[in-house]
């Protein structure tokens, strides 16, 4: 039988008007770095130049925590009521613009137009909507009479879900009443540029949202000022311990959420097809490049030959390339020093002695790719078990009893996710019960909601993100 | 031609039941007048058969919009208040015929009704959070309890808050899922069915809300002895007609929102949540953890 190949099937480009060079947002104005310093923001995807941004240094950090400070006292006075419309309108701006943005996004991330159109969003304006609501409601939130907020929030977020990440930091900061200066990473800091354009539509009062695009010198310098009352970083394990030990001796309230290494258990009455997407999902959503990917999957004996053939059968049809097709599953990863990361893990995984395996994949003479891989043989001494890859990369290891699979699931310095899939109702609580992660998903995978709360056991970090949980890390509670 | 000298068109005002605008099945109409005695309009007088009809469209509705998800329900809320703040000039001219207000002080009670919509949008999402939760039973299971809409309420609306104290009862009965019947203001109904053309608009589902005019004594009555109403919120009776009403209501165990005080409430104060609490059911879901064990649990 003849195949029939897809036709392309491009998303427009003509949505989004990105400018040739865009300055620091700090004090409702868009501004030259002091020393004048600018970078190149590139799409992965093709390796061509989007735009020139400032680079923020230790003297921009200054200039915008005071601009927050000036804020702080107005903002955090106003009534709740009106913060909340504040966040209200931006929630609907971004609705608005969700096209723009998901194109955006997609040019300057790599990542799959399917997945910032469907996911990142949708859930960008939810989570908008969702702490909007919380912002005249604090009284009933279960932290007491009248909650104070913090002050100013110094935020550094990463670059796998950028605008996402915006959201969750900026979100509940604003509805609690603190002001916030917030560093986007360095290779995708136009969506957080667009954000400061949300900002100007919905008449948020200057300086209550101030955006540095720069690099972990600014990300240091911000966690560092003296006048920054929290901070919030999403990103790697190891900046995460700096930044714990920047802070240590001060007053400031710290929230962490970092990397991890989460197992996915597939038990022998799981239902396998379910079972084959979850997987899929889990590990190959935005390209592995998420921090509760279920990069470790954890297959019962009986059932692994069944399960590793569909598997592999799945990932052959997965279509890898240009990630404003429609029809892409797997785009670009996000930069060449990340590419070089799971290319280096990769070949210690073979090194080590794992078996390697990927389908047939043609991969684009431009920009930074890495096919789909799978990793047999894997036990849990191997780097690839044990180090989080942040790739396309999933490492298969075997289980004989529920309680071989909690031990080697919990056999991680990290504890982000887990995945459980069984039939049996009362073992994927049992078996929840006793990982040491902070959230587990059962017969699912990847799932992200507003108000559910998200963040980490262990090296995963501390403090959680979204739902009522999430105003803590803001409040002075 | 000059603007004063021009003849007004006046609005046929009628009921907003099941997404539609019917006049009442009885053909009859009172005559709505201001403060001053002024003739505003005649406004439908319900029948028992206009309230047994809304009840119906109200039950119709209560599967789709109690199943719709607490986010979308925030966003239909939200657009109600959207849609508000664009025709809030309406608004204003018949809260100041309808209760005697100057139009300042008519802007203000519309401005706080928006503002309303915008506090109970914000509500649909988070009251799962704030009532329910899991309980920490002494035994292997998973309990976790959450908060579920009655089904049908039957509103009687505040008499002298035509529109703020309408809003105040009506949005928080359909933020959790509920749907509602509501009586509106026997003397002042103008708002409240010109609050249907604009719910119409909101992407809400025909039967939320169903707005009749008319008496209350009337109206109220077979509404409280419906079978298939499951609660009542007599907050616009008076001490007689909801004592009336509370004894018809226990026939099938309604929940029944009381009065508060005599001198009726003071619907600018923080509307607290109360109101959303008093037509919510709980449900208590009960599951074994098990043990694992070389086979997993034995459940």
């Amino acid at each position: 039988m003849t195949k029939f190949e897809y036709a392309p099937a491009p998303e427009s480009r003509s949505v989004v008007d990105i400018a040739p060079s865009y300055g620091l947002f700090i004090d409702g104005e868009f501004t030259e770095a002091a020393d004048g310093k600018v970078f190149k923001t590139v799409s992965p995807a093709s390796e061509e130049v989007l735009s020139e941004v400032a680079q923020a240094g230790a003297e921009d950090v200054d200039r915008a925590v005071k601009a927050a400070r000036k804020a702080f006292e107005k903002w955090s006075a106003l009534p709740g009521a009106e913060r909340a419309k504040y966040l209200f309108r931006i929630a609907r701006i971004i609705q608005e613009r969700s096209r723009e943005l998901a194109v955006l996004e997609t040019l300057d991330n790599g990542k799959p137009i399917r997945e910032t159109r469907d996911a990142d969003l949708p859930l960008v304006a939810a989570h908008f909507f969702y702490y909007a609501g919380w912002a005249d409601k604090l009284d009933h939130a279960g932290y007491g009479a009248n909650p104070r907020p913090l002050g100013v929030a110094g935020q550094v977020i990463p670059w796998n879900f950028p605008l996402l990440m915006l959201a969750w930091k900026i979100a509940p900061a604003l509805a609690t009443g603190n002001t916030v200066v917030l560093k986007p990473a360095e290779t995708t800091p136009l969506s957080a540029l667009f954000f400061a354009d949300i900002c100007r539509q919905a008449g948020l009062p200057k300086g209550v949202v101030n955006i540095l695009p720069g690099y972990g010198d600014a990300g240091a310098a911000l966690v560092e000022h003296p006048d920054v009352n929290k901070v919030a970083f999403t990103g790697s394990t190891a900046v995460g311990k700096a930044i714990a030990r920047q802070v240590a001796g001060t007053s400031k309230k710290v929230t962490l959420e970092l990397g991890g290494k989460g197992a996915n258990i597939v038990f022998d009455d799981a239902p396998i097809d379910q079972a084959v997407e979850g997987i899929v999902t889990g590990i190959f959503f935005n390209q592995g490049q998420v921090c509760c990917a279920g990069s470790r999957l954890l297959v019962q004996e009986s059932i692994q030959d069944e399960l590793l053939d569909a598997l592999k059968r799945r990932l052959s049809t997965l279509r890898l390339g240009d990630p404003l097709d429609k029809n892409t599953d797997i785009g670009a990863i996000n930069s060449a020093e990340q590419l070089a990361r799971i290319k280096a893990l990769a070949e210690t995984g073979e090194a080590e002695g794992a078996e390697r395996w990927s389908p047939a994949c043609e991969l684009p003479s431009s920009g930074f790719w890495f096919a789909p891989t799978l990793f047999t043989n894997v036990t849990q001494a191997h780097t690839i078990a044990r180090d989080e890859i942040f790739g396309p990369v999933l490492s298969v290891l075997t289980f004989r009893t529920p309680d071989e699979a909690v031990a080697k699931a919990n056999n991680s310095q990290y504890g982000l996710s887990a995945g459980i899939w069984t039939e049996k109702g009362s073992r994927i609580l049992a078996v929840a019960n006793k990982l040491r992660a902070g959230v587990v998903w059962a017969n699912t995978f990847n799932k992200f909601d507003p108000t559910s709360p998200f963040g980490g056991y262990k090296e995963s970090g501390f403090g959680r993100e979204g739902g009522r949980h999430g105003l803590e890390a803001y409040l002075d509670v | 031609m000059s603007e004063s000298s021009r003849l007004s068109v006046l609005k046929t005002y009628k009921l907003y039941v099941g997404g539609k605008f019917p006049r009442s099945e009885s053909g009859r109409v009172y005559e709505v007048q201001d403060h001053k005695g002024k003739w505003l309009a005649n406004a439908p007088l319900s029948s028992r058969k206009d309230a047994r009809d809304a009840v119906v469209a109200a039950r119709k509705a209560f599967g789709g919009w109690s199943g719709a998800t607490a986010y979308n329900r925030g966003q239909v809320l939200y657009r109600v208040a959207e849609m508000l703040e664009g025709r809030k000039s309406q608004f204003v001219h018949e809260v100041a015929h309808a209760e005697g207000l100057s139009k300042s002080r008519a802007a203000e009670v519309v401005e706080a009704a928006v503002d309303r919509w915008v506090w109970y949008a914000g509500w649909t999402d988070k009251i799962g959070q704030v009532v329910g939760g899991a309980n920490p039973v002494a035994g292997p299971f998973f309990n976790l309890s959450t908060p579920e809409p009655t089904g049908v309420v039957a509103i009687v609306a505040p008499r002298e808050s035509s529109f703020l104290g309408l809003v105040s009862v009506v949005a928080p009965v359909i933020a959790t899922g509920n749907t509602a019947v509501v009586v509106a203001s026997e003397t002042a109904p103008l708002p409240a069915l010109s609050l249907g053309e604009v719910l119409a608009t909101s992407d809400l589902p025909g039967g939320v809300v169903n707005v009749l005019s008319g008496k209350a004594a009337e109206i109220a009555a077979p509404l409280a002895a419906h079978q298939d109403v499951n609660a009542i919120d007599l907050t616009g009776a008076d001490a007689s007609l909801a004592r009336e009403l509370e004894i018809a209501a226990a026939d099938n165990l309604k929940r029944v929102l009381r009065p508060r005080g005599a001198d009726g409430e003071d619907f600018t104060a923080d509307p607290g949540t109360h109101r959303l609490t008093a037509f919510l059911e709980t449900k208590t879901v009960w599951h074994p953890t098990g043990s694992l064990g070389a086979s997993g649990s034995s459940y």
